[in-house]
């Protein structure tokens, strides 16, 4: 239960060794890059943007091929690949890749290109088939759009409203146009909201008849053909079978380079890691033949990096303890049940500086709360065995991912325990089945008792858990301020209120209320009771003498007094709150009976079974599945918001080592030699 | 004894149920409209958004519960309705109406609180541990309901 001591870390080098020692540092991956050192006329910084830029634009076209690549030519995956985390390769395989990696980068080049002239040709099929579209009307039409004219005549075409007829286009251009004679039209071909007409009449007539025509709506087509509309759609159909084919060949194309897949993200990877290699490059303080580097070191392998390097480099390794005002970034160290709950702290806040690691004391009671709001022994069961097959199985799985499934491992231990003492499996199925097949009520004995039964004894075991809860917090409060010497603080916010909680709870637990809620009395010797209200009189008025104590105003400190003791209905509200404990544990039990019932009300024949098993399962993964949230939920709350509420703060920062931050594959470590 | 005493429990059954039911579907509603909002955004974080849409939707269960438990007193399940008293069946109703006004109000106030704590996740998907939090603050009001209903349902001697 720790945050690991660090330490700042401080190396200078020879410029030749530059290369590598950066590189020995990235794989190492334990060392914050920091550096304290101002602007100095000896140490100059590098400007690396340009490099890191090109190296991050690198690896973004092999990001963007591997995308193209996947949408061509999908890998196959398997339900749980987000679980198997990042491949390990060889490092042969690795110096092989960045060796290649030109070609590769040419690679990703080519696929990206690929990719944008099948953009192109579906966009060119999308106008061909416009085009098409537009020439449909004219199909009819046995002359090119384009022949105007023969010797003495002009055809003209166009469009006109739907609901013009041949006879009415007639009568306009006689009515117009009377001496136009031997003017023809013909109707090409008519749809809902337009008619398409050819019209030949004498060269001398066209002005006046298309200016007749107009009068009335006639629109020349949008798009003229040279060729005869049916050859001209022949011909059209042929460029869009020719982009087809087209785009197949570069879907081919595309789906032979599938093959450079694992290259490209190793080279991709490459490119990540030389990004951020460049980018702390740029912060390092430079001389002419030297170089310092500088930050923080987890105290735990200090040691070890700087015998590493100088035994290895010309170089000066300095290590020195932090200073007092420096903030440190953090890291917790627990051990291997409790680390799997690191996670549920770092959500609510890393410990800031000064503070204790919370995350051992908060694990056992963080499982123990847990499994008591699930409490049924086959759902934790099936929690407890899907994670602990998924850890097992997929040993690669990002740390994060890990740890929350181990933290759900040991939920559904503890469940399956919860489960057992009080006597649920799948709420009551084992009475249900037995009942409805067997004839016989076998009803599993609960090992402690059964909370629908006994309610009240449930509610208040809750609440006396939470009271240890609280507390522990308010007891690790105290060792904090004792750790750091404020005696004062420790005896008026941490002593005094242990005093008058005690001697509060001694004196309900022997009164008549307690007594009608447990259902038992409670005498207590007459000395206790006495003890009891003194503590408690004791407490509360410490508590309004010294609350206060940092105001000078007398007035103003007993007031300020009072309103602190005010604070206990702050407690009340706080023990209040693990009547969850005892809620949410009855709705998981009370639902899953309710499910049971609805499976037991069928026949007792073939179809009646298989409807009960389809209820069954479709119903008790519903109610797993939003007790399971709802037990994660409150557990959390209740550490954050009661337990925490009484010690801890967090805004801690993490700690974010130098290190090869790769998106695909690891390299395997080389030995250290 | 009076006919009307299984009436009146069945009515308290039914107000557990049908109130506490409409607030989480208008409370998960109300987060589905937000949830539905980044998804179209970032379906990436589908997960996050749907467990947090999801917590309003346990007033409901908690009426469920208080109705199932209420039926099964009242031997409304399994057969043989008991001979309730008014008065009994009126206790019934009077015990089942915490988890149904308060699963009603803080359904809905849940279903506004899980609406902008989904926008704590589209933001910031990393302090999805605190925006989770937010909602059930509001819920405990609805266990406590819960848990008054439950014990004076249980307590009432039929």
């Amino acid at each position: 239960m720790a945050v690991l001591e660090m330490q700042r870390i401080s190396i200078c080098a020879m410029k030749k060794d530059r290369k590598v020692i950066l590189e020995k540092l990235q794989s190492f991956g334990a060392l914050e890059v920091n550096h304290v050192i101002g602007e100095d006329p000896d140490f100059v910084r590098m400007d690396t943007a340009g490099q890191k830029q090109g190296f991050e634009k690198a690896a973004a076209s092999a990001d963007q091929a591997l995308e193209i690549l996947e949408k061509y030519a999908p890998e196959k995956k398997s339900m749980f690949s987000a679980l198997e985390g990042k491949e390990l390769i060889e490092p042969e395989t690795g110096r092989e890749v960045q060796e290649e990696r030109r070609e590769l980068l040419k690679t990703a080049k080519a696929v990206y290109d690929l990719d944008r002239e099948h953009a192109e040709q579906l966009a060119s099929i999308t106008k061909l088939e416009n085009s098409i579209e537009s020439l449909t009307p004219w199909l009819a039409l046995d002359v090119p759009m384009k022949q105007k004219e023969t010797g003495r005549t002009v055809m003209l075409l166009g469009s006109m409203p739907g609901e013009m007829t041949l006879e009415r286009i007639c009568e306009v251009i006689a009515e117009k146009v009377p001496d136009a004679v031997g003017t023809d039209v013909h109707i090409v071909s008519a749809e809902q909201s337009a008619v398409y007409l050819a019209v030949i009449c004498m060269k001398e007539d066209a002005a006046q008849v298309e200016e007749a025509l107009r009068s009335e709506g006639f629109a020349r087509p949008a798009q003229m053909w040279d060729d005869v509309p049916a050859y001209q759609k022949k011909e059209l159909e042929g460029q869009i079978a020719d982009c087809r084919q087209r785009i197949a060949q570069i879907e081919d194309d595309i789906r032979r380079y599938a093959d450079q897949r694992e290259k490209l993200k190793i080279v991709a990877d490459y490119y990540r890691v030389r990004a951020d290699k460049y980018a702390v490059l740029g912060q390092l303080p430079q001389s002419r033949r030297t170089f310092l580097i500088s930050g923080y070191i987890p105290h735990s392998c200090a040691q070890k990096v700087a015998e590493y390097l100088t035994g290895k480099y010309d170089c000066a390794v300095d290590i020195e303890d932090l200073k007092e005002d420096e903030e440190a970034p953090v890291i917790l160290k627990n051990n291997p049940f409790s680390a799997s709950m690191e996670g549920v702290v770092e959500s609510y806040g890393l410990p800031a500086k000064g503070e204790i690691d919370p995350t051992t004391i908060m694990s056992f009671f963080y499982v123990f709360f847990f499994g008591m709001m699930l409490s049924d022994a086959a759902y934790g069961l099936i929690v407890a065995v899907a994670c602990g097959i998924l850890v097992w199985k997929f040993p690669r799985m990002s740390a994060g991912m890990k740890k929350s499934l181990k933290l759900f491992f040991y939920c559904g231990i503890s469940t399956v325990v919860w489960g057992v003492l009080f006597g649920g499996y799948f709420g009551n199925i084992v009475d249900i089945v037995s009942a409805k097949f067997f004839g016989r009520t076998i009803t599993p004995p609960a090992l402690w008792f059964v909370p629908l039964n006994e309610p009240m004894k449930l509610l208040l075991y809750s609440l006396f858990f939470g009271v240890i809860h609280l507390f522990t917090g308010l007891a690790i409060k105290g060792y904090l301020c004792i750790r750091d010497k404020k005696y004062m603080d420790f005896f008026c916010d941490v002593v005094l209120w242990f005093m008058l909680l005690i001697g509060l709870i001694l004196m309900l637990l022997p009164s008549s209320l307690f007594a009608s809620i447990a259902q038992m009395t409670i005498v207590f010797p007459a000395a206790l009771n006495t003890l009891a209200k003194v503590l408690a009189a004791a407490g509360a008025i410490g508590i309004v003498l010294m609350s206060g104590r940092s105001n000078k105003n007398p007035a103003l400190r007993i007031a300020l007094g009072a309103y602190d003791l005010y604070n206990i209905t702050g407690w009340l509200s706080d023990v209040l709150s693990y009547s969850r404990l005892l809620a949410l544990g009855l709705a998981t039990g009370v639902i899953a009976s309710v499910i049971n019932q609805m499976g037991s009300m069928l026949p007792n024949n073939v179809i009646g079974v298989i409807f009960f098993i389809i209820i069954f399962l479709v119903g008790h993964s519903m109610n797993l599945a939003i007790n399971l949230l709802g037990a994660y939920v409150h557990t959390n709350r209740l550490q954050f918001v009661e337990f925490f509420g009484k010690f801890y703060e967090g805004g801690g920062r993490p700690f974010h080592p130098f290190k090869e931050n790769t998106k695909y594959a690891d390299i395997k470590e080389e030995t250290l030699s | 004894m009076s006919e009307l005493g299984i009436v009146y429990a069945l009515l308290g059954a039914a107000v557990a149920v049908l109130l506490s039911g409409t607030g989480s579907a208008i409370g998960v509603g109300i987060a589905g409209q937000a949830a539905s909002g980044v998804v179209t955004e970032d379906p990436s974080k589908f997960a996050k958004v749907l467990i947090i849409q999801l917590l309003p939707g346990t007033q409901g269960l908690y009426g469920l519960l208080i109705g199932f438990i209420t039926l099964s007193k009242i031997g409304v399940l399994g057969g043989g309705l008991a001979d309730l008293s008014v008065q009994t069946g009126l206790l019934i109703l009077a015990a089942c109406l915490p988890i149904g006004v308060v699963g009603l109000l803080s359904a809905i106030a849940q279903g506004k609180t899980a609406a902008a704590a989904i926008g704590i996740v589209a933001k910031k998907p990393d302090q999805f541990g605190k925006a989770m939090l937010f909602p059930a603050m509001v819920e405990t009001y609805a266990i406590l309901a819960l848990l008054i209903s439950f014990l004076a349902v249980s307590g009432i001697q039929v």
